[in-house]
């Protein structure tokens, strides 16, 4: 039989707020554990949680990004269960009335079709604390630090039909949150994670079939694994005639395979009820309105203008928008090169970004700034240096050997546009080389190669290769 | 609503409360009288009235995103039955 797959992703962005979303605490990452969890975050009695103003506005913000209906009013509710990483014995989230409600965004597939995407609707609620079980003689360590770290939580439609679509989805949202500064997308440290929900269903059919979540997601590579492990688990489930039983899993990166949660087993009955330490949150169409001005350009438009401004292809524009700091870099590289945009995203997604890679250097610590690379692009575009001579300016520029212009000079790396120097060069080449020369006269075409080649050697690569050639099928054809 | 001891004992366990099973038909008469006083209220037209949240009638104050609160872990942890390496440390809970 052939099967669908169904998939949903809930993911969790931590909001790049300074403090907590109910306490004055502080939320940086890497502190001595326990240092950044008074007493709200530790649900000592008699505290009051009061909401961060910064947290509601970041929803919103996100909210008006992918066309999303903002709640005019929506409510907290205690989400009740027991562990220790949530002292209160609940943890404060939305459940009836979510801040954020359907939206939607539209991901690229492979074949360069793009497929909108739902979005149900994002809330708000509180991180938990972090739980450390080695070497505690047989205890459970805790830290809540992370305790009270505001959380956007978006959950997607079950619109996704294989794992490669999921991660379309992933990257889109993380990309979007990264635009929005509302999230640093840090998934090494949690900032951004996801659950995935995945059934199978026969193709064609319309129901959906039943579903099993795969928790804390926390790399693209392996949302698609997990994905792809899980489908395999199932069919086989299904096509030995079983069934598929609705439960939590966690994916094991390391034996690639996912697996039942066993201590949830016992089914979770959260018994949401409104917070009755917390108000209702009102927001007039003013309010919106006015988050909605701060919405800077977003991914989709950015790129839009790219490909229409500059002349990109869609795919360059895609990869050149995939990061606001690699957009505003490529920008900056255009201004800097004297508008040659086309030349800039060959650069920067070529030999720029490679360098980067290979480095493993973040764009924002680049050694190469866009104006050094705009600058050397420019010297290209005005026949001062070839492509070929510019990888090797490109590699003192990035080893900090200054400017474009000064390595030019220093180095002597100027283009030998000088015709009668060129045909001079020719000459004696062909002076010296009369084999070749009655060969390649008699006929041997493919000489011609080594003749181009004895001329770039002789000027050390600094010749225009236009020029070359066309001055060395007039002198070779007479 | 009439509820059964069964009832009383799941949510009891949710709650994480012991409940002395001498006390038992005193909470099955409360709390079952208490749905249905909310089946009485269940039987009122609401159509037209909006759910309230809250009690008090009135929006959600907010706080300005500032850091507040200084380390005051010391505090803390010497109320906490058991602590290391700044860590809380509790009953073995793993997945």
């Amino acid at each position: 039989m052939e099967w669908e797959v169904v998939i949903g992703l809930e993911i969790h962005a931590q909001l790049a707020t300074k403090s907590k979303i109910f306490s004055g605490a502080a939320t940086a990452y890497g502190t001595a554990p326990n240092t950044q969890a008074c007493a709200v975050d530790l649900g000592m009695p008699g505290v009051l949680p009061v909401l961060n103003k910064e947290a509601v506005r970041m929803a919103v913000k996100f909210g008006t990004a992918i066309d999303a209906h903002i709640a005019p009013r929506s409510v907290f509710a205690r989400k009740n269960y027991f562990y220790p990483d949530l002292p209160k014995g609940y943890q404060i989230s939305q459940f009836e009335l979510p801040i954020v409600g359907a939206g939607h965004l539209d991901i690229e597939l492979e074949d360069g079709s793009s497929k909108r995407i739902g979005v149900t609707r994002a809330h708000l609620e509180e991180d938990a604390g972090k739980s450390l079980h080695e070497d505690f003689h047989g205890l459970t360590g805790v830290d809540l630090n992370r305790a009270g770290t505001p959380l956007l939580e978006i959950v997607s439609e079950p619109d996704m039909r294989s794992a490669k679509e999921a991660v379309a989805y992933m990257k889109k949202i993380h990309s979007l949150v990264r635009y929005l500064e509302i999230c640093d997308g840090n998934m090494q440290e949690g900032s951004f994670r996801c659950d995935a929900n995945i059934s199978m269903r026969p193709k064609g059919q319309k129901e959906f079939g039943t579903r099993a979540e795969i928790k804390n997601l926390n790399s693209f590579r392996f949302v698609e694994r997990a994905i792809n492990i899980e489908i395999e688990r199932q069919i086989d489930i299904l096509e030995e005639g079983g069934t598929v039983n609705q439960e939590t899993r966690l994916y094991d990166s390391a034996k690639n395979e996912t697996r039942s949660m066993r201590s949830k087993e016992e089914a979770f009955d959260y018994r949401y009820f409104p917070d009755p330490d917390l108000l209702p949150v009102e927001l007039t169409s003013e309010d919106i309105e006015e988050i909605r001005k701060t919405l800077p350009e977003l991914p989709h438009q950015k790129k839009e203008r790219f490909t229409n401004s500059f002349g990109l292809t869609a795919y360059d524009a895609g990869v050149l928008t995939s990061s606001r700091e690699l957009a505003d870099f490529f920008e900056n590289v255009v201004i800097s090169s004297g508008n040659e945009s086309k030349l800039a995203a060959n650069w920067v997604t070529g030999d720029f970004m490679a360098a980067l890679n290979k480095a493993g250097i973040e764009i924002t610590k680049s050694p190469v700034s866009a104006e050094h690379l705009g600058g050397m692009i420019q010297r290209i575009a005005d026949n001062t240096i070839s492509g070929k001579i510019a990888k090797q300016v490109f590699e003192a520029i990035w080893n900090g050997e200054g400017d474009a212009d000064t390595i030019i000079e220093k180095k002597g790396l100027k283009q030998i546009t000088d015709s009668s120097a060129i045909e001079a060069i020719i000459d004696e080449i062909i002076a010296n080389n009369p084999a070749q020369t009655e060969q390649y006269r008699s006929g041997k075409d493919k000489l011609f190669g080594f003749f181009v080649g004895q001329t770039m050697k002789a000027t050390q690569g600094k010749a225009n290769p236009a020029q070359v050639n066309s001055l060395l099928k007039k002198k070779l054809n007479k | 609503m009439s509820l059964q001891q069964s009832d009383i004992e799941k949510v009891a366990h949710l709650a994480r409360l012991g409940i002395d099973p001498a006390d038992m038909p005193e909470h099955i008469k409360n709390l079952s009288s208490i749905l249905d006083l909310v089946d009485q209220m269940n039987a009122v037209d609401t159509e037209s009235v909006m759910p309230m949240a809250h009690p008090v009638d009135t929006a959600q104050r907010l706080r300005p995103d500032e850091v507040t609160e200084t380390d005051q872990r010391e505090q803390f942890q010497a109320i906490a039955p058991q602590v290391e390496a700044g860590l809380y440390l509790v009953p073995k809970v793993m997945e």
